[in-house]
């Protein structure tokens, strides 16, 4: 419902905590707020290569969180229409310039009988 | 015009789109549907409340505030039901009977009498929570929304509960979504902007505007080498369903709120596939003394191509209400 949305234009960043890797702005595409317990996965393919989970982590409203974690985090929301920052590393520094962004997110959504969420994918500038 | 009591609403989450993209403030949102004369409010606690499940004493004495400002009622909250907020287990009975109890609380902070069971909720889960709900002064009433109507089994289910237990706090909750006449025309125009078939999507909408049989629509769809857009497109069609209006009238005295879905209000005045010129003479006839409340669903459908305006879209529902309510607008 909101897939168009997920990957926000502004915000495309490299990383300042010394690792190599970026930040990537993302919004969930539902109209409610979600526990994290119920956010199965937020996969990132950058430049058409899948971003494994273990090298991302998610950061809602100042929380960071790895994907391991997620699964047990029940009282925490990412709210909607929030834009979470979706940080990566990479074995090489981000080159400057555009890069293409695929996000795609996975929710649990108990009156569904199938995964919810959706996908979106932009040409971002990396900011700087 | 025949007498009636039947008040004017909105539910904010006909403002979703402008809510998730931050062009419309919670506040701005009330004010909305109070400049159209709909003062009754059906909020979603867990889309427009940051921090929920935790409502500070200070976004409660605001929400109040608004209310006063803008002189409008809190008439319902949405109450959902996370029945797999666990990976690896389902929500025990006590835990979903608890999860109910909470937001009955929220709803008595922000002083809403009404609260809307999800479609997913188990009878058993209304049985556990009617007693709390009633000590609470706040109704607990299941959506009846589509694909699902009044002789489905499922709703049968929660009728049995309802009338065996008597129970005041228990009662019903139409969607207008069950009412949808002809397939809404902002759901198909977009498959066709997303690459679908024309004669596979006309196939699709002729079968659902003759109340044709749409269970192996998806099956068709595949036989005639659609994608997964015509696919998702069958999947919508067995999704919407239409049944008499008048299939309330038994169930009136279980029904203490409406939620008015529409996709597309025209620039005629009317809903392009519900049929509110029929349906709200039902109601009046039924005696239905609650909210029309509206619901806004077609954001998500025209936004990759046109600006989505939700405010101008529930203003014409109201408009529409008005005519066919006999009230005058504000």
């Amino acid at each position: 419902m909101f897939d168009q949305y997920i990957v926000c234009e502004e915000g495309f960043r490299a990383r300042d905590d010394g690792r190599t890797g970026g930040v990537v702005e993302v919004r969930m595409p539902y109209y409610r707020g979600l526990g994290l317990s119920m956010v199965e996965a937020v996969d990132l393919t950058l430049d058409g290569v899948p971003v494994p989970a273990a090298r991302t982590t998610l950061t809602v409203h100042g929380n960071s969180y790895g994907f391991d974690q997620l699964p047990t985090v029940l009282h925490d929301r990412w709210e909607m229409g929030e834009r979470a920052q979706l940080a990566f590393e990479t074995d090489a520094p981000l080159a400057p310039g555009e890069h293409d962004v695929a996000v795609a997110v996975r929710l649990r959504i108990s009156y569904m009988p199938v995964p919810g969420g959706g996908r979106d994918r932009k040409r971002l500038t990396l900011a700087g | 015009m025949a007498e009636h009591q039947i008040k004017r609403g909105v539910s904010l989450y006909s403002f979703q789109e402008e809510y998730f993209l931050r062009t419309l403030s919670l506040e701005d949102q009330i004010r909305a549907a109070a400049d159209m004369g709909a003062r009754g409010i059906e909020i979603i606690p867990e889309q427009s409340v940051p921090g929920f499940p935790q409502l500070t004493d200070e976004f409660v004495a605001t929400w109040h505030g608004w209310m006063e400002t803008y002189g409008t009622t809190p008439v319902a909250t949405d109450l959902f039901l996370d029945t797999k907020l666990h990976a690896d287990r389902w929500l025990t009975l006590a835990e979903q009977v608890a999860s109910v109890r909470r937001d009955v609380d929220i709803a008595v902070r922000l002083d809403a009498r009404i609260v809307r069971a999800i479609i997913n909720t188990p009878p058993e889960v209304m049985e556990g929570a009617a007693p709390y709900a009633e000590a609470h002064g706040v109704r607990l009433l299941l959506e009846v929304h589509a694909p699902f109507h009044y002789e489905h089994p499922w709703i049968l289910e929660h009728l049995e509960v309802m009338h065996r237990t008597g129970s005041p706090a228990l009662g019903l909750m139409p969607d207008m979504g069950t009412f949808v006449e002809r397939f809404p025309r902002v759901v198909s125009d977009r498959a066709l902007r997303d690459g679908a078939r024309p004669e596979l999507v006309d196939y699709i909408v002729k079968t659902y505007d003759d109340h044709g049989d749409t269970h192996a629509l998806m099956d068709i769809m595949n036989y005639r080498h659609g994608g997964p857009v015509e696919v998702g497109l069958a999947r919508q069609a067995t999704h919407y369903i239409w049944t008499d209006p008048r299939s309330m009238l038994p169930h009136m005295p279980l029904i203490g709120h409406i939620q008015a879905k529409f996709y597309e209000m025209t620039d005629e005045g009317s809903e392009y596939s519900i049929p509110y010129e029929r349906i709200v003479p039902v109601l009046v006839e039924g005696g239905y003394d609650g909210y029309l409340s509206s619901e806004y669903e077609g954001n998500r459908h025209i936004q990759d191509a046109f600006p989505v305006d939700s405010v101008e879209q529930v203003r014409r529902q109201h408009a529409l209400f008005t005519r066919l309510l006999g009230t005058e607008s504000v």
